[in-house]
C-alpha cells in the first residue's frame, strides 16, 4: 500500500516543531550567527525544559525527518544546539550493549542540559576514516586514548558547558587497519581530554566545531563500544569499522532532512517575495510558454520534492526495519546536491535581496553548504551509492 | 502487477526492436495485453468492467511496467484508456451506459483522444481548436496533431476550446468534417501509429460533449496524463539504465570494468538515484488524484522533473555504451529516441 499521509499523532509533532521553529529560531537566528561564539543559553534551557514534547526528540522514522526539517527551516545553527546526546548517541544505539545504552544514555534526561558529540575527523584523516591515528591503548583495567580530533560538532558544549561524553574513533592496533578501528566513550571531565580550538565558520555559526586533543587520557575498559578484539583475517570490513558506518547509515536521512529545511526556508522567502510583488508561478504551463524565472523555480520545488522523498522513503524503511543503506546514501547524495542548488538559485534570483545581511537569504546558502560537506561529501555520498548501485566493494570502486 | 512485469518481460521484450523497425505492432500481442484487463479491471460491474477501483498508482505501477518493455507498446495497449477513463470519471449517466461496455469486451477495440496541436508555444490551456453552439449541436474547428491510433479508432475524445474552458466531445469515425490525417513519423515511438487529424466545422450532437450540462474537469485530466507520462518516463529510464549498468560491469577497458571508473559508476548512481526520485513524485502526484485532490502543482513539477530525467539518463545510456550504444544492434539509441519524446508529450497516455 503506497500512503503518503502522516498519522495525525505524529503530524502534531511536526507542526509543533514548526511553530517553535517560527517564534523561537526565527528571530534570534541572525543574532547567533554575527556573534559566533555565544551561547544562546534562554533558548537551550527552554528546549531542555520541552525535552519531553515531541519536539525535538531524536528518533529514526519519516515524523523524525519532518521535524528536523521544520527545525532547520528556523535556523540550522541553533537546530544544531538542541541539548541531547545527538550522533554520539546514535553510535551508543547502535554499537552499544544493552547496559552501555543503560549507562550512557539512561539518565541523559536529568538534571542540566547536556550533549552528546561523536569525534572522527583528524587532521590527516577526512573522508579516509580509516587514516586515523588517535590510538587506543589497553593498561589493565583501562584504554589510554592520545591524539588529535578536528571538526568535533557541539564539542565544547558537550564537554566544557555540560556533563555530556563524546563517542571517539581510535585504532587499537595499526597493522590491522579498519579491523583495529574502535569507537570509545569519553564522558565530559575526563583527565587528558582537552577541548582547544573553537573554529570560525562559513555557516552554522550558532553550533560550536573544536579540536579535541586527547594526551594519556584514561577510560574506564568498558567504555569500548563493540567488541575489543581485532580480527585481523578480514581486513576488509568488521565490525569496528562497521559500526561506524552503521551509524552513518542511521543518521544520512536526518542530515539529508536538516538540508531540506534550509532548502525550504530559501524556496519559501523566494516565493513569498515573489507574491508581493504580484509574480505568480503558473504550474500547468508547459515548459516553453514560461519565463526563466519559472523555470528556475520549478526546477528549485522539483529538486526539494525529490530529496525530500528520497529521505523520507530512507527513514521510512528504517523505521519498518528494512536494510536501507542504499537508500540512505541516495537520500543524502541528493539532498546535498538539491540545497546548494536551491539556496545560490535563491540568491541570484533575489539580486539585491539575496546578497544583503538584512535577510536571511545569503545565511542559508552558507549555512546550507555544510550539508554537502559533513557525514559525507557530496563525493563521497556519490562514491557510496554508486557502489551501492553497482553492487561492488571498495576494492572494486575506489 | 507480477503479471504486467512478466508480459513486459517474456512478450514485449521478445518484439520491441522488432515493432521499432517495421512501425507494426502484433495485434495477438495486444489482445494478450488487453486480456489481462488492465483497462477494463477498473470499470464498474454493471458496465461490464471487472469492478476493481480506479486507482493512479495502480496505473502508475502499470504504466512504468510496460513502459519498461517498450513505450510505443505500453502507449498502444493503453490506448482506449484515453477514452475510457475520463468517460468513466467524468461522463454523464448515459455516455457510461453507451460508451463504457465496448472497452469491457475481450478484444482490444481502439479508441483515443486529440489533445496536441501542431504550433510552436501549444497550451493545453487555451487551444486553437475550438467548439461553438449552434443549435442542437456543437461546431468543431482545428488541427490536432499526435492522435495515437487515429485511422483505427472508432471513437475520438477531441478537446476543444469552449468559452474560458476546455471541454472534450466525442466525436465518432467517419463524422463528416473529421480527417484523419497521414501516419506521423517521429524520431521515437516508432512502433506506434499517431496521426494528425483535422475538424471542419465538424459537428457533434450537444450530448456528446463529455460530462453534459456540467462538462468535465479538463485540469484533472491533464494531471492524470502527467502522472502517467512520467511513469512511462520512469520505465523507459529504468530499462536504459538496467542495460547499462549491466554493460558498463562487463565492458573491460584499461583492464577492469568501466564502472570501476568513477567517471561511469558516478553516472549511473546519479541516474538510480533521478530514477528513484521521480517514481516516488510521481506515486506522490498519484496519490493525491486517488483522494480526488487538486494535485496541479504536483504533476507539473513531477512531468518535467520526468522529462528532464528521461532524457539525462537514455542519454548517459547511449554514452556509457559509446559507440556500441550509436548502434541499432544495442537497445539504448531506441531509449534516447523514446526518452526524448516526453517533452512534446501531453495528454497522451492517461493510467
Amino acid at each position: 500500500m503506497i500512503d503518503f499521509e502522516l498519522e495525525p499523532e505524529l503530524a502534531k509533532g511536526v507542526s509543533a516543531a514548526r511553530q517553535f521553529a517560527e517564534e523561537q529560531l526565527r528571530p534570534i537566528s541572525r543574532y547567533y550567527d554575527e556573534h559566533e561564539h555565544e551561547n544562546p543559553d534562554e533558548l537551550i534551557d527552554r528546549m531542555w525544559e520541552l525535552r519531553r514534547e515531541n519536539i525535538f526528540s531524536l528518533g529514526l522514522d519519516p515524523a523524525a525527518g519532518l521535524r528536523t526539517e521544520e527545525l532547520c527551516w528556523g535556523d540550522a545553527g541553533l537546530y544544531l544546539c538542541i541539548p541531547g546526546p545527538a550522533l554520539g548517541g546514535a553510535a551508543v544505539f547502535s554499537s552499544g550493549t544493552k547496559e552501555q545504552i543503560g549507562k550512557f544514555l539512561g539518565n541523559f534526561n536529568e538534571g542540566r542540559p547536556k550533549w552528546g558529540a561523536m569525534a572522527m575527523t583528524e587532521p590527516h584523516a577526512g573522508s579516509d576514516t580509516a587514516a586515523i591515528s588517535t590510538t587506543a591503548v589497553r593498561d589493565g583495567d583501562e584504554w589510554v586514548l592520545n591524539g588529535e580530533k578536528i571538526f568535533v560538532t557541539m564539542g565544547k558544549r558537550a564537554l566544557e558547558d555540560s556533563d555530556g561524553f563524546v563517542v571517539v574513533w581510535a585504532t587499537v592496533d595499526k597493522s590491522a587497519g579498519r579491523a583495529g578501528m574502535k569507537s570509545f566513550v569519553v564522558p565530559a571531565g575526563t583527565p587528558g581530554m582537552r577541548v582547544e580550538k573553537m573554529e570560525k565558520k562559513l555557516g552554522i555559526r550558532a553550533s560550536d566545531t573544536v579540536t579535541i586533543v586527547f594526551d594519556d587520557c584514561r577510560i574506564p575498559f568498558d567504555h569500548i563500544l563493540g567488541s575489543p578484539e581485532v580480527k585481523k583475517t578480514d581486513k576488509a570490513g568488521t565490525k569496528g569499522f562497521k559500526g561506524a558506518m552503521a551509524t552513518f547509515d542511521a543518521t544520512r536521512p536526518i542530515v539529508a532532512a536538516q538540508a531540506l529545511g534550509i532548502g525550504r526556508a530559501a524556496l519559501d522567502f523566494v516565493k513569498e517575495e515573489l507574491e508581493r510583488q504580484g509574480i505568480t508561478i503558473r504550474y500547468g504551463v508547459p515548459r516553453q510558454s514560461l519565463t526563466a524565472l519559472e523555470r528556475d523555480i520549478m526546477d528549485m520545488e522539483a529538486s526539494y520534492k525529490a530529496a525530500k522523498l528520497l529521505t523520507l522513503r530512507a527513514l521510512w524503511m528504517m523505521s519498518q526495519l528494512q536494510p536501507n543503506s542504499l537508500e540512505s546514501s541516495m537520500a543524502k547524495t541528493k539532498a546535498g546536491l538539491a540545497i546548494t542548488k536551491i539556496t545560490q538559485k535563491a540568491v541570484e534570483i533575489m539580486g539585491p535581496l539575496g546578497y544583503s545581511r538584512k535577510y536571511l537569504l545569503e545565511k542559508w546558502m552558507r549555512d546550507g553548504k555544510i550539508n554537502d560537506i559533513f557525514e559525507g561529501t557530496g563525493q563521497i555520498n556519490m562514491l557510496v551509492t554508486a557502489r551501492r548501485v553497482l553492487n561492488y566493494s571498495r576494492e572494486q570502486l575506489k | 502487477m507480477s503479471m504486467v512485469r512478466e508480459f513486459a518481460g517474456d512478450e514485449i521484450r521478445k518484439v520491441y526492436r522488432e515493432c521499432d523497425e517495421s512501425g507494426e505492432i502484433p495485434g495477438g500481442l495486444v489482445d494478450t495485453a488487453w486480456s489481462m484487463g488492465l483497462v477494463s479491471g477498473s470499470i464498474p460491474e454493471e458496465f461490464g468492467g471487472g469492478g476493481g477501483d480506479r486507482s493512479l498508482i495502480t496505473g502508475s505501477l502499470i504504466g512504468e511496467e510496460l513502459a519498461w518493455g517498450d513505450l510505443s507498446i505500453a502507449m498502444h495497449v493503453l490506448c482506449p484508456a484515453l477514452f475510457a477513463y475520463p468517460v468513466l470519471e467524468m461522463g454523464t449517466e448515459t455516455q457510461k451506459k453507451e460508451l463504457l461496455p465496448m472497452f469491457c469486451c475481450d478484444t482490444f477495440r481502439p479508441a483515443s483522444a486529440a489533445l496536441i496541436e501542431p504550433r510552436f508555444g501549444f497550451n493545453p490551456y487555451a487551444l486553437s481548436t475550438n467548439a461553438r453552439s449552434d443549435g442542437d449541436d456543437y461546431v468543431l474547428n482545428g488541427d490536432k496533431c499526435y492522435v495515437p491510433l487515429a485511422a483505427d479508432a472508432e471513437l475520438i475524445l477531441v478537446y476543444a476550446q469552449q468559452g474560458d474552458g476546455v471541454q472534450g466531445f466525442v466525436v465518432e469515425r467517419g463524422t463528416s468534417g473529421l480527417k484523419i490525417g497521414e501516419r506521423e513519423k517521429n524520431m521515437g515511438i516508432k512502433a506506434l501509429a499517431t496521426y494528425e487529424l483535422s475538424l471542419k466545422d465538424c459537428r457533434v450532437p450537444k450530448y456528446s460533449r463529455l460530462g453534459g450540462q456540467e462538462g468535465c474537469d479538463f485540469g484533472r485530466v491533464l494531471n492524470c496524463s502527467r502522472v502517467a507520462l512520467s511513469a512511462m518516463a520512469v520505465g523507459v529510464a529504468r530499462a536504459a539504465f538496467e542495460y547499462s549498468r549491466d554493460y558498463a560491469k562487463e565492458r573491460v577497458a584499461f583492464g577492469e570494468p568501466i564502472a570501476s571508473r568513477q567517471a561511469i559508476a558516478f553516472m549511473l548512481a546519479e541516474m538510480a538515484i533521478e530514477i528513484d526520485a521521480t517514481r516516488l513524485m510521481t506515486w506522490e502526484a498519484a496519490w493525491k488524484l486517488d483522494r480526488g485532490e487538486d494535485a496541479t502543482r504536483e504533476a507539473s513539477l513531477v512531468k518535467a522533473y520526468a522529462d528532464d530525467m528521461a532524457l539525462m539518463v537514455t542519454d548517459r545510456a547511449v554514452q556509457i555504451l559509446g559507440g556500441h550504444g550509436y548502434v541499432r544492434e544495442h537497445p539504448v539509441e531506441l531509449w534516447l529516441r523514446n526518452g526524448r519524446g516526453f517533452y512534446a508529450f501531453d495528454g497522451m497516455a492517461i493510467v
